[in-house]
């Protein structure tokens, strides 16, 4: 009878040795939600192809960690906080969701990390381009992956000035965001000896451009800076390219472009335009293999923020696979002390305030002529350190700076 | 009175008695339903659905009763939504004040916005609402208090009077509740008044109206100021509940959505835009989640034109059509 009960006991030690070891992850399950514009602006830039390069990644775990099933859930934003807030939410509260991928709009961004921010689910920010994400927005539940409008900015308007760019004239989408990256610019011009000659502000989402690039073309600059973004980038663009701007020896630089945007231009509008990127699909020969297989997939060439999204998710899997956790504070903490050397990024690290440092890329975009086909379109110029292209922490007012 | 006369008036009280009766028995059934909901569904969900319910209820106000059909109803949702949020922020205001705040606010915008756009009918006044709307939208673009097309976030739920902790999502969906019922009862008062009455005889009929010595503009502008109040409520109560104040919310999208719901539910029936809004956020919500998600846009368009080609009555306008002449 003794011997029974030691038995018992030893077998219930175990058992329950074994279930407190399993409880980290919780639900016996790792939830995945992806969150995203399927059906609006933002559809090709992340969107269904995205969601496809978060499988991507899943599915070369196998589809489970450690015997533990890896789930994705998704949902439609529809470009708007409301939605994010409530969806994010429900997946919080409801759902159990263990890491929340993709968030596009800034907006949404912002009310979705609000959300998570002290639960144990941990948001990966590919879409977004506002640098207050990791600045005045920051949580420790967060990670800004891709790209943000800090390199954006700093990078390219650093970049031209160098190579002699040195008048400028801005156009301006008339509201904070455009203003802010108005600002930025100014400074980098004027820091690096070069002169804002004139700027000019459009109303958001603006059709006719043909007078602000008249007035560009009438101020003699050498460089038009375009600050503003989506459907009134590629608008500025093709005026310009009505115009002859570029023909006529001016140079337009944009500030916000993704290569599904000049893939929808077409080299013969888009060329000679240079911008930064986080990452190009032909820029090394880890990039162009993952690339292929996307390719396969989707048929289409991933952007930065697809290819953000495979990455991110390939490091926070690993991470999970290392603690054996799926808690937020553990992996985040896993993935700030692991490197990152993947397609996307080589050497790249997470910053305390939540920001992923690697390598940007000054890019210009093919003419038709040295094009071989429609997603032939950049030419890296030149990399720009990640120590250089990101806002240094000495800037943070991330409240997880210097605590 | 001959005896005949007398039964009949007798049979018609009796039956007017039981369609009261029947009435306050459906009302007591669906509060029921209210009270219980939190404990079978996601209290968030059904709190989105509460307030648009509302904005929707506002929106039929003005547009089932008086005929007018408002194109920048997004502008006071916004506005509640804003001026509640910012107080709330900035001044650490409770969460009741805050939402009288942001009330009153839209009310000043509605009272501003009417006086300008009761002067016309018809497409001229969709036309000059919309503009005013889309100045409201840019100034808020613009605006630094804001967030432009950040947003406000992080607003506080807050204590109720300072008491009672909204962040539990019970409490604020029982509180959400009696927002919804105050402005629903508001509302039902409202069109059941001899004011009503005269919103309706103005929607049939406005030169008559004018005839019989009603000062047409007065009624529609107090009637145009209502509905922007109570839209500014409901967009002040969805402040609290997501904490945050966006764009969306004043983009003409959102002046459209309302439309959409309003119709969907029944354009003039009291329960239309609760049925039509319920319908709305519970379509988008589940199809945004599901394969299907890429299609949202097209599936509510669809549905859209289905409903105008189909049933113009809306969902509670065809039951109420369908009782009337089977059950009579």
């Amino acid at each position: 009878m003794k011997t029974m009960k030691t038995v018992l006991t030893a077998a219930i030690t175990a058992a329950l040795g074994v279930s407190s070891a399993q409880a980290q992850i919780s639900d016996n399950e790792i939830r995945i939600g992806y969150l995203a514009d399927m059906s609006g602006i933002y559809r090709d830039l992340a969107g269904p192809n995205g969601l496809e390069a978060l499988r991507m990644a899943v599915e070369d775990f196998g589809g489970s960690i450690n015997g533990k099933n890896i789930r994705i859930l998704s949902a439609d934003d529809r470009n708007s906080p409301d939605v994010a807030s409530s969806t994010v939410r429900q997946w919080v509260e409801r759902d159990r969701v263990d890491m929340v991928q993709g968030l596009i709009a800034s907006s949404v961004t912002i009310a979705a990390t609000r959300v998570i921010n002290g639960t144990n689910t941990l948001g990966l920010v590919n879409g977004s381009a506002a640098s207050s994400i990791t600045n005045e927005h920051c949580t420790p539940n967060h990670i800004h992956w891709a790209y943000d409008t800090y390199p954006l900015a700093n990078g390219t308007a650093a970049a031209v000035v160098a190579e002699g760019g040195k008048d400028w004239f801005i156009l301006t989408a008339d509201y904070a965001f455009g203003h802010a990256l108005e600002n930025d610019v100014r400074n980098v011009v004027e820091a690096a000896g070069g002169r804002i000659v004139n700027t000019v502000r459009h109303p958001l989402a603006t059709n006719d451009f043909s007078s602000y690039i008249l007035q560009a073309q009438a101020s003699g600059a050498q460089v038009v800076g375009l600050a503003n973004a989506g459907g009134d980038t590629v608008n500025s663009i093709i005026t310009a390219g009505e115009f002859g701007l570029t023909q006529a020896g001016q140079s337009v630089a944009a500030l916000l472009l993704f290569l599904n945007d000049v893939h929808a231009l077409g080299a013969e509008t888009a060329q000679g335009i240079q911008l930064v990127t986080g990452w190009y699909w032909d820029m090394d020969e880890d990039a162009r293999a993952w690339a292929d297989r996307f390719y396969e997939r989707t048929n289409a060439r991933p952007s930065m923020v697809q290819a953000g999204i495979y990455s991110s998710t390939m490091h926070y899997l690993r991470g999970v696979e290392a603690t054996g956790s799926d808690r937020a504070a553990d992996v985040r903490q896993w993935m700030a002390e692991n490197p990152v050397n993947d397609m996307f990024a080589k050497g790249g690290y997470v910053r305390e305030d939540g920001r992923m440092v690697h390598d940007m890329y000054l890019a210009r975009v093919k003419t038709p002529a040295e094009s071989s086909n429609a997603w032939d379109l950049y030419e890296i110029i030149r990399t720009i350190p990640g120590d250089e292209a990101f806002r240094p922490l000495s800037d943070s007012v991330c409240s997880l700076v210097n605590q | 009175m001959t005896p005949a006369q007398t039964i009949k008036a007798n049979l018609t009280e009796l039956s007017r008695q039981r369609a009261n009766r029947r009435k306050w028995v459906l009302y007591a059934a669906l509060l029921l339903v209210a009270l219980i909901a939190p404990f079978l569904a996601y209290p968030v969900f059904l709190m989105k659905i509460l307030c648009f319910a509302l904005f929707a209820c506002a929106f039929n106000l003005l547009l089932g009763y008086a005929g007018l059909l408002s194109f920048g109803h997004a502008a006071f949702l916004a506005t509640g939504g804003y001026y509640t949020g910012y107080v709330i922020s900035q001044n650490s205001v409770t969460p009741e004040v805050g939402i009288l705040i942001g009330t009153f606010a839209a009310t000043v915008l509605g009272t501003f916005m009417g006086v300008l756009s009761i002067r016309r009918q018809g497409i001229y006044f969709a036309m000059i609402t919309l503009a005013l709307a889309q100045m409201v939208f840019f100034f808020y673009l613009q605006a630094d208090f804001t967030g432009g097309e950040d947003g406000m976030h992080g607003i506080d739920r807050g204590h109720l009077f300072g008491l009672i902790d909204l962040s539990n999502n019970l409490s604020m969906y029982y509180f959400v509740l009696a927002v919804f019922l105050f402005g629903f009862l508001v509302i039902q008062r409202t069109i059941h008044s001899p004011f009503g009455q005269v919103l309706k005889a103005i929607r049939e009929n406005e030169a008559r109206a004018t005839s019989l010595g009603y000062n047409t503009d007065a009624y529609k502008l107090v009637a145009f100021v209502l509905s922007a109040a109570l839209a500014g409520l409901a967009g002040s109560t969805k402040t609290v509940v997501f904490q945050l104040a966006s764009l969306t919310d004043a983009h003409w999208h959102m002046s459209g959505e309302v439309v959409l719901m309003t119709l969907v539910g029944g354009v003039g029936t009291l329960f239309g835009p609760l049925v039509g809004a319920a319908f709305v956020v519970t379509v988008e919500h589940q199809l945004s989640q599901s394969a299907l998600g890429d299609w949202v846009n097209v599936i509510l368009g669809l549905i859209f034109v289905i409903c105008v080609l189909t049933f113009r009555a809306g969902i509670v306008g065809e039951i109420q059509k369908f009782m009337k002449s089977n059950f009579k």
